[in-house]
């Protein structure tokens, strides 16, 4: 363990605190104790001082991941603790937000203290477990919401079932903000989405694929705004979708309604064309929509409306994928994905990287409770070391993750986390080269 | 005719227009075997077709089944819903196991959209798709315009109206597709709760009631509307249904007086096709079934003839 981390001659971008700036940044005994043109002299590398030649290469605070699957217990053929919090550290990232629909799911605290005691002991991320909202998923009775939150849980959802009984989501609302955990909400009515396969469209139609309508998904949102308007309640809307998601959570903002919302890349990059041929790789719930719905994302996360880029990294392994469509399960991995990604709307002007960086750290930070990575001296180093320009392709790269279920695993891609700090400490480093 | 081999009939959406007229020209030929004394050739002796359904089907397994059996092949059925599948095998592992036994033709009907692509995907036999789920059922639309073309010398210029149940009918689907590309003017008529929200890419005028659909039709396609449909919140009863929407003596007078009617079949009588109608001089029902068997007898030609083959040898 070396006792000094010295980046030299980084590109510095925290722009929650209006830093952007090429300069030295040194990391002591966990801790961002100088950052600053030169504050590398006086360290010299030998067993105790490890100097990483930065070369322009950017230095961000760490990222931070909403909405993942880690698929421990119950799926580890999929992936697993240790695999999952691997992936995220390999994609940036210092903290990742487990959903509960595991097996047995987690509905109590004996899952919940599991799934922390396996993160304690895995190298990579930070795990925060989300916790169901209603036991088994099944919409009937409220878990023990006060018990969860003592033993880890930062928000709650039903992640991949809704909950549409609307007494039980007013209900869950309000005892949810009685211990200020945010509710977070699949939106999507099941009655509308049964047998569902792909979005509904002139795709679904030509290849008679049954519809997952957008009405489905906004229905769903129109009622709960309402509903945390009515109660005051924490509410997040989970990786929306359409246009007309968008619409009614700006109306909602612009009214001051407590709620926030994230979108995944692959609905910011692809839509139902992406299906064709039957493409397993590309069937995800909510489903890949259209163009116009694909440009309102865009607009609408560039200007803050959605506040966070999630990436629903959900394994699936090739039995599940490699079958017919109406049998594949949804899902894609992007923990390892993501950035590059993103980087890619960046570039083209798409994004700015000050919101990037704040819907991929601080903004997910701030809404699940989990102290936001900075760049400011005095501060745990929980940092990501990017090469912007480096150019690599899923497909022959190892990952860190057990799944391959992603339709961009042969593109190229520019830019990748070469080093992640989580909690001061190095869990992922391909920079040795540059030491 | 040395054109390439057919090696696989997935949808109407991916056939030419030329490959279309090839298999209906085709198919004439084998209507003439099919009526003879001796309905047998031995086009295809020593070649395997291997039949695999996995949904129940009576008329298009035989259809398909005797195709082959005239041209000499052997014919192998499988019914999957009755075997493997309830062990748990995945479509991934029947399909290496077919491809491991060498067929030169496998006809599949499978309830999921897209199964026949996986398939034509993974194994060397030519595919031919026998309907996969609410996509495509490209040889049923050969076999109607087949049909049409027989009764009404040519197909373009024709007014066809399809009506029923559009959303779910994949029947509809590559009937309106083929059709199209054939030349017909096309229209599509159904209770709106049983037509695509989208049907843009059928290119085809869609009509909510079926008197509009029929006025001055050359060709009436009925659908067969699935049982399992009504009575809840997609059609109240059979009894509205057939009053609204089902084909009787008063509605067809609007169509043309030389029009005929069809039905893939099977029938709900005195539901979509009132009695007298599915039974009366304009139906070509029992047509379009005969016209079924030599259609297929092109397609497995097309599929498995050797280079160089012509349909005589």
């Amino acid at each position: 363990m070396t006792d000094a981390l010295v980046f030299r001659d980084v590109r510095a971008i925290d722009p929650a605190v209006g830093r952007d700036e090429r300069c030295d940044v040194v990391v002591e005994r966990g801790l961002l104790t100088r950052i600053g043109p030169g504050a590398s002299q006086g360290f010299t590398p030998n067993d105790r001082v490890r100097v990483v030649d930065g070369g322009g290469c950017w230095l961000l605070p760490a990222l931070v991941d909403q909405h993942v699957h880690l698929r421990e217990p119950g799926y580890e053929y999929k992936e697993d603790i240790a695999s999952g919090l691997a992936a995220a550290a390999a994609g940036g990232y210092a903290h990742v937000c487990a959903m509960p629909n595991t097996n047995p799911v987690n509905d109590t605290r004996a899952v919940t203290e599991l799934m922390l005691a396996r993160g304690a002991e895995c190298t990579g991320a930070r795990l925060h477990p989300i916790v169901a909202i209603t036991r088994g998923l099944e919409g009937k009775q409220l878990t023990e919401l006060a018990e969860l939150k003592a033993a880890g849980a930062v928000g709650a959802s039903d992640d991949g079932r809704c909950v549409t009984s609307s007494t039980m989501m007013l209900r869950a609302l309000e005892y949810a903000r009685n211990f200020n955990l945010p509710i977070i909400q699949h939106a999507e009515d099941h009655e509308l989405t049964q047998g569902a396969l792909m979005h509904e469209g002139e795709i679904s139609a030509r290849l008679g694929l049954r519809g997952w309508p957008r009405v489905a998904e906004d229905a769903i949102i129109a009622r709960d705004v309402l509903f945390a308007e009515y109660v005051g309640a924490r509410y997040h809307a989970a990786h929306i979708s359409t246009a007309g998601a968008v619409r009614i959570l700006r109306e909602a903002k612009a009214r001051g309604i407590s709620v926030t919302c994230e979108v995944t890349p692959h609905h910011l990059l692809l839509t139902d064309q992406a299906v064709l041929g039957y493409d397993t790789a590309c069937k995800v719930n909510p489903p890949l929509r259209e163009a116009e719905d694909m440009a309102a994302l865009r607009s609408a996360l560039a200007d803050g409306t959605i506040d966070v880029i999630a990436t629903d990294h959900a394994p699936q392994s090739s039995l599940e994928k490699d079958c017919e469509f109406a049998e594949a399960a949804p899902g894609l991995v992007g923990l390892e994905l993501c950035l590059p990604l993103m980087l890619g709307l960046v570039r083209e002007g798409t994004l700015s990287l000050g919101r990037l960086l704040d819907a991929m750290s601080t903004q997910p930070a701030r809404i699940m409770g989990i102290s936001a990575p900075t760049l400011q001296e005095r501060a745990l180093a929980e940092l990501t070391l990017v090469d912007p320009e480096l150019a690599w392709t899923p497909a022959t790269t190892r990952l860190a993750t057990k799944s391959r279920n992603t339709p961009f695993l042969d593109r190229t891609l520019v830019g990748r986390a070469v080093m992640t700090l989580v909690g001061g400490t190095v869990v992922h480093d391909l920079a040795g080269g540059r030491a | 005719m040395s054109e390439e081999r057919l090696t696989r009939l997935l949808g109407i959406e991916d056939l030419s227009r030329s490959t279309a007229e090839r298999i209906l020209d085709t198919a004439e030929v084998f209507l003439d075997v099919t009526r003879r004394p001796v309905r047998k050739v031995p086009t295809l002796r020593g070649k395997t077709v291997i039949n695999v359904f996995y949904e129940a089907s009576t008329r298009t397994r035989t259809s398909f089944e005797l195709a082959g059996k005239r041209l000499s092949a052997d014919v192998v059925n499988i019914s999957v819903a009755t075997s493997s599948t309830k062990k748990g095998e995945t479509l991934r592992d029947t399909v290496a196991t077919l491809d491991a036994m060498r067929a030169d033709v496998i006809v599949i009907r499978h309830a999921a959209s897209g199964a026949p692509q996986y398939l034509a995907d993974r194994v060397r036999a030519a595919v031919v798709n026998a309907g996969d789920g609410m996509h495509e059922h490209p040889t049923q639309a050969l076999l109607d315009a087949f049909t049409i073309r027989q009764k009404k010398g040519s197909i373009a210029g024709l007014t066809v109206a399809i009506c029923g149940d559009i959303a779910h009918s994949r029947v509809a689907r590559s009937n309106a597709q083929l059709l199209r590309v054939l030349g017909a003017d096309v229209r599509l008529a159904g209770p709106r709760t049983l037509l695509p929200r989208h049907t843009r890419f059928l290119g085809c005028p869609v009509y909510d009631r079926i008197e509009p659909a029929i006025e001055g039709a050359d060709v009436v396609m009925m659908l067969r509307i699935q049982q399992e449909r009504l009575g809840g919140a997609v059609f109240p009863t059979l009894r509205e249904y057939a009053r609204v929407f089902g084909l009787n003596r008063t509605r067809l007078e609007r169509a043309h007086p030389d029009s005929i009617v069809m039905h893939p079949g099977p029938m709900n009588r005195g539901v979509e096709i009132a009695d007298d109608i599915a039974d009366g001089p304009r139906s070509v029902i029992l047509d379009q079934v005969e016209s079924g068997v030599a259609i297929r007898m092109a397609i497995l030609y097309l599929c498995a003839r050797e280079p160089g083959q012509t349909v005589g040898a």
